[in-house]
Formats: C-alpha cells, sequence, structure tokens
C-alpha cells in the first residue's frame, strides 16, 4: 500500500481542472438527500446537458413532488413547482405560452405513473414539444418508501416486504415502453445512474432528447433509473449492484424510439 | 506498487456522507474509505492513493459532489511526490 495523496486543495504542478464539485447550475450542498441516492447524479446530468447546448436562458424546469424538489431552490434554471403527477400539463401551459422556452419536467416514478399517469399520456399524444424526465427507483421514497407502479416483481418496499408479488399487487408498467407507440412520440429513452458508464450515456441521451424538443420534433420523455438504498433496505454500496440484477432486468435501458434516425 | 497519475482530486470530506459509491465506480481502484478518521458529521470518507486517471467517475457519480478533478498537463511517475 502506498501513501495516500494530498487532496485538500489543487495541485501544485500543472494541470486543468476537468470537474468541479458541482455542476455549472447547481449550488454546492443544494440538498438533504440520504447517502448513495441517484438522484443528485440525474439531476445533475440534466442540467449539465441544458448547459452544453447552450440553453440556460431559455430552459424552465416544472418540478413534481418527492426527493428530488429539494433541488429546485438550489438551481440556477428557472423552476416551477407542480401539484403531484401535474407537471406535464403545466409544462404543456408554459410551452404554448412561451414557445422559444426549453421546458422540462422532473417527476418521481410515484409522481408520475401513479399520482398523475394520465397527464403524461395525453401530453405525449398531443405531441407537445416538452421533454419529460421519469426518476424511477420503485418507491415513493420522499412518503416512505412504499411500492409504486413501476415497482419489479420480487423487490422490496414497506409494503411488499416479502417482494412484489403479480398475484397480489399486480404488473410493473414501463412507461417508456408504453409512450414510445404514440404517434406525437419524437424520442424516448431510458437511462441509469448506477456507473460511470450507464450515466456517460445517459448524457447523450438527454441530449438528443433536449436537442429534439429544439429542433420542434414533438414529445421526448427520458426515463432514468436511480438507486434509492434507504428505500430498497440495502447497504448504500449494494445499490447500483441491485439496480442492475433487478431493475434493469425488468427496464431495459437503451434508445426505445428516435425519429430523427431515419 | 506504486503507479503513475495522470490526475489528481480535491476531495471536499466534509460534506461527504460516507456512502461509498465512488469506491465501487472508480476503475483504476485507487480509492478507499478511512477506517478510523471521521468528518465533522461522523462519517468514513474517501482518500486518494497514487495512479488517479482523471476519468471523472467518481465526480459524476457522487451524490453529493465532493470531488474535483485535476488532469495533469505532465504525468506524475509513480514514487514522486504529488
Amino acid at each position: 500500500m502506498t501513501g495516500v495523496i494530498d487532496t485538500s486543495a489543487p495541485p501544485s504542478r500543472p494541470a486543468r481542472l476537468v470537474d468541479d464539485f458541482a455542476p455549472p447550475l447547481i449550488l454546492p450542498g443544494a440538498h438533504q438527500l440520504c447517502a448513495g441516492c441517484g438522484e443528485p447524479a440525474a439531476i445533475r446530468s440534466v442540467v449539465e446537458m441544458i448547459d452544453e447546448l447552450g440553453l440556460t436562458a431559455r430552459a424552465v424546469g416544472v418540478f413534481g413532488i418527492g426527493c428530488y424538489t429539494s433541488f429546485s431552490p438550489g438551481m440556477d434554471v428557472e423552476v416551477l413547482q407542480a401539484l403531484h403527477g401535474r407537471a406535464p400539463s403545466l409544462a404543456t401551459g408554459l410551452k404554448r405560452v412561451q414557445p422559444r422556452s426549453i421546458v422540462f419536467t422532473v417527476q418521481g416514478d410515484g409522481d408520475m405513473v401513479n399520482e398523475g399517469l394520465q397527464e403524461v399520456i395525453h401530453t405525449a399524444a398531443r405531441g407537445e414539444p416538452v421533454t419529460c424526465i421519469m426518476l424511477n427507483n420503485g418507491v415513493f421514497g420522499e412518503t416512505g418508501g412504499h411500492m409504486t407502479a413501476t415497482t419489479v416483481i420480487g423487490q422490496r418496499t414497506k409494503n411488499s416486504l416479502e417482494g412484489r408479488d403479480p398475484k397480489k399487487h399486480g404488473y410493473p408498467i414501463r412507461m417508456a415502453e408504453m409512450l414510445a407507440p404514440l404517434d406525437g412520440v419524437a424520442y424516448v429513452a431510458r437511462g441509469a445512474t448506477n456507473n460511470a458508464g450507464n450515466i456517460f450515456q445517459l448524457r447523450k441521451m438527454l441530449r438528443s432528447a433536449l436537442q429534439a424538443q429544439a429542433d420542434g420534433l414533438g414529445f421526448t420523455f427520458v426515463e432514468i433509473l436511480t438507486m434509492c438504498p434507504t428505500g430498497w433496505f440495502l447497504q448504500t454500496g449494494e445499490a447500483p449492484d441491485y439496480l442492475e440484477d433487478k431493475l434493469q432486468a425488468y427496464h431495459k435501458v437503451g434508445i426505445i424510439k428516435d425519429v430523427s434516425v431515419p | 506498487m506504486t503507479r503513475e497519475s495522470r490526475g489528481t482530486l480535491v476531495i471536499d470530506v466534509e460534506r461527504c456522507k460516507g456512502c461509498e459509491l465512488c469506491i465501487d465506480a472508480c476503475k483504476p481502484g485507487v480509492l478507499s474509505m478511512t477506517t478510523e478518521s471521521r468528518n465533522d458529521m461522523g462519517y468514513l470518507y474517501p482518500e486518494l492513493e497514487p495512479g488517479c486517471t482523471a476519468c471523472r467517475a467518481c465526480a459524476l457519480i457522487c451524490p453529493d459532489f465532493v470531488f474535483q478533478v485535476w488532469k495533469y498537463d505532465e504525468p506524475v511517475a509513480a514514487g514522486e511526490a504529488a
């Protein structure tokens, strides 16, 4: 074992900064989420892609209700707060009044699928040129960690302690696959935040979705699988593997629809 | 065995909540958690050993934005002081 390097100050040798603490549009210490949460990496990817595309001044976020809502006061992007599940409808109104704005929603699986499923389906079917982002961890994290409609079979939550049983609880909904066949939908993809490779892929997906909106192609949707070690009853270090083995087995990561590719 | 370092980190240990996601994310495997030292919040935190490649994996996965990543203009040879 070699010595530990001093990491309390920037290096004295010639070096360039490749990644600062917090991304450009998020205040450091902006959230109070649990250790090992996957949502900060997802929010970070969203705002960094907005920044990279040069859309910061035009971007407006519409937040649903969930743990991720704690980011809304700490972001340097305009944010509107929607009621539970109603973010896509609020985004629709905003986009129609301000057609030049780039509107994205941030919602959890509980918010989007359980509380406001019809909102997102109608927004997609109308082909509203907004980007809906769903953070999917299979639990209502903020309200105690009970089961949602996307909880995978066998997943333990507060009210499915023996694992989700289809006989008792029904089957999970695959949101991305459900929205993709609708005619108004231009781009659908599913990413994950459990390792660096998946995060790089996710960033490309978010970039494509925001670009498709800027090009006026139609409704775009990105689902992001995030870790919730607290809600999954796991040690923080076990959550990325659990996501890969359990959640990714049912919710496949990849681009599901892209109308810009012939 | 020491390795050359192509990059280094600044770690804001006081913001760390000790989730250890960076330990598995680090491909060269040069991050490890402290076993004794704790930050003011009471959490163990990561420490860097020589061999960093400045790949940014730790910074991308960190929920608490603890890492600042620097890439050296010239790699630092094994055994040489950073």
